[in-house]
């Protein structure tokens, strides 16, 4: 046991002394959080709005009203004439376009019907659809405002509500995709790297020959990262409810439990990586490609998983961080218990013992 | 009667095909340095693992420290110290880290540790380096400093693998002056070179050649017998009907 902590204090030792690697472990969290948090938000801000109003009546003023104080639009410039809409567009500034045609609300208080025209700019084809949704739902917000006043007979409105994220914030989204992502870089690349330096460098040899034993050695290597990934894990938590607003319903002992069962798991495909190279350049070059690249496509926080073709979908059965961001969104969001979670809890675990299987069978081969 | 620490009998190891060290056989005594010579890809190192219990043999037999290389790898490796070719300490720890580390893994107890450290720094010269990082002091001292680790836990053997490949002869000669003190300390010496210098100054040495033990003597008998002037002319002698070429 005294031999076990003085090579884990080691491993410490090699951890704090590569400063540069130390920066980049607890930069990198803090850069993605904020990064996707703020720059990279799938949610359109103060998109450039202009409105063509030959009405001029109490309806049109009423939506332009509430358009303007929305904050995902803001309007740009009050058009004379709809023939300078295309003009607007072409500067490429201007994104979306409404048109109140004459007699609006003339025709909604005579005939409780009337058609307003919004046009949008479908070059990005997202952002035009998520705009004219927003300025849908303003209308439709107006139009309940006005009923309630003047009661119809026989009107269906859909009543939307976006349950757990009421608000569409792409934190809810994208929050624990950062923390799958950054806790498979750490576990994967990390643990991986430092089992080959040593073959690199000559000290394996050295260990090997000690009487410590050899599976030790491999358990010692994964101790550090385990524990650094814990703290990075709680930076990303911290960063995510206090600076982002993110939700948590869930319980975060559970939280922990899940997250540390998919580090063991990201830990093993480390120390396979290891176990299969000798050279920290292929080390580093299969976490990189063979591990972060699929990540990043197959998690499903940046890709629809449901949208891929059906063999890309059975890949992405096989990406340990898919299972991960599900249980996590799942117990952050939606505060669900492990009643909910044990079938994707079952796969995590089994895929951990058999990466733990093969890589212990190819380390012991190595020792032949 | 000397006591035998290292007896193989037939040692054989197999790579596919491909027999790297083929039926050798010898004893190496208590005390003694034990020279280890052979081209690069004679076997030397696929000899030298087995005996350290990093490789399983394909046949044959031996012994090292009393304990048998099939079945008592653990308490061999408990009576053994090895240094490889590779310098092999650890570069971004300081010399007492490393000092701390090696001590520690082998068992040693704290007291012991402190002990042992003080005295090697003594013999090492090293008071003030003792905070220094090992990656920051010249290569000479660092072959020296590996060499006083390797041997910290009173090993019955100690193997060097190519101990003083790539130093200056200063500090090479420097080096076996410390060989010899662990050598007059009782730990018998395993040692492979290149150096023919260095040959000469192990007591016994064996020469490899395509896997096999071809000669085995002392130097100076090894050289009346190929009626050689020094040590690179029976290494020449022995070396030159070798089919495998270096790698």
């Amino acid at each position: 046991m005294k031999q076990f902590i003085t090579f884990i204090r080691k491993e410490f030792y090699h951890v704090f002394r590569d400063q540069k690697t130390l920066l980049l472990l607890f930069g990198l969290p803090i850069a993605q959080i904020v990064l996707f948090g703020f720059a990279l938000s799938n949610e359109i801000k103060n998109a450039n709005l202009v409105v063509c109003d030959y009405a001029r009546d109490d309806a049109s003023q009423c939506i332009i009203q509430k358009l303007s104080v929305n904050q995902n639009m803001q309007i740009e410039k009050v058009l004379l004439s709809h023939t300078q809409i295309e003009a607007a567009f072409k500067t490429g500034k201007v994104k979306i376009a409404i048109v109140f045609p004459a007699g609006f609300n003339a025709s909604l208080q005579h005939f409780h019907t009337a058609t307003l025209q919004v046009i949008a700019d479908a070059s990005d084809p997202n952002t035009a659809t998520t705009l004219t949704n927003y300025i849908s739902n303003i209308v439709k917000e107006y139009q309940q405002e006005i009923t309630r006043l003047t009661p119809m007979p026989l009107q269906v409105t859909t009543q939307v509500r976006m349950l757990y994220n009421p608000e569409l914030k792409g934190a809810t989204n994208f929050v624990p995709g950062v923390m799958a992502l950054v806790l498979l870089l750490v576990c994967v690349l990390m643990t991986s790297a430092s089992i080959v330096r040593e073959k690199e460098k000559g000290t394996m040899e050295l260990l090997l020959v000690s009487p410590f034993n050899p599976f030790l050695v491999i358990v010692s290597k994964a101790v550090p990262y385990f524990a650094l990934s814990l703290v990075n894990l709680t930076v990303i938590l911290l960063l995510s409810v206090f600076l982002l607003d993110m939700p948590f319903h869930g319980s975060l002992l559970l939280f922990y439990a899940e997250s540390s069962l998919f580090i063991i798991t990201a830990l093993s495909l480390g120390l396979l990586i290891s176990n299969s190279t000798s050279s920290l350049q292929s080390a580093m070059l299969i976490s990189l490609m063979g591990m972060l690249v699929p990540a990043m496509l197959f998690t499903g926080f940046m890709f629809p998983i449901e949208n891929m073709p059906m063999p890309l979908q059975w890949i992405s059965q096989l990406i340990p961080s898919k299972w991960y961001y599900t249980i996590a969104k799942a117990i952050m969001i939606k505060g669900l218990g492990i009643a909910a979670i044990w079938k994707e809890t079952l796969v995590l675990l089994g895929m951990t013992t058999g990466l733990l299987l093969v890589s212990l069978k190819k380390f012991n081969i190595r020792l032949q | 009667m000397k006591e035998v620490v290292i007896n193989t009998n037939r040692l054989t190891k197999k790579f596919g095909s491909f027999t790297a060290v083929s039926n050798i056989s010898f004893d190496v005594y208590a005390g003694e340095i034990f020279g280890f010579l052979g081209a690069n890809g004679a076997g030397k190192t696929t000899a030298m693992r087995m005996l350290c219990g990093l490789s399983i043999p394909s046949s044959g037999t031996a012994s090292v420290a009393g304990f048998d290389v099939y079945k008592e790898t653990e308490k061999i490796k408990r009576n053994i110290g090895y240094m490889s070719q590779k310098f092999s300490l650890y570069e971004d720890l300081t010399v007492l880290e490393n000092i701390r580390f090696f001590a520690g893994i082998y068992g040693l107890r704290n007291t012991a540790i402190k002990q042992k450290t003080d005295q090697l720094v003594q013999q090492l010269g090293m008071q003030k380096e003792l905070n220094t990082l090992v990656g920051a002091l010249p290569p000479g001292w660092k072959q020296k400093l590996a060499f006083s680790v390797a041997i910290l836990h009173d090993p019955k053997i100690v193997f060097l693998d190519e101990p003083t490949g790539g130093v200056d002869p200063v500090t090479r000669r420097q080096f076996w002056d410390l060989i010899y003190a662990a050598s007059a300390a009782s730990i018998t010496i395993f040692v492979t070179t290149h150096y023919m210098d260095e040959a000469e100054y192990c007591d016994r040495i064996s020469m490899m050649v395509d896997g096999e033990v071809k000669a085995l003597d002392s130097p100076s008998q090894l050289k009346k017998q190929y009626k050689a002037a020094s040590m690179d002319d029976v290494f020449f002698e022995l070396a030159r009907g070798a089919k495998r070429s270096a790698d």
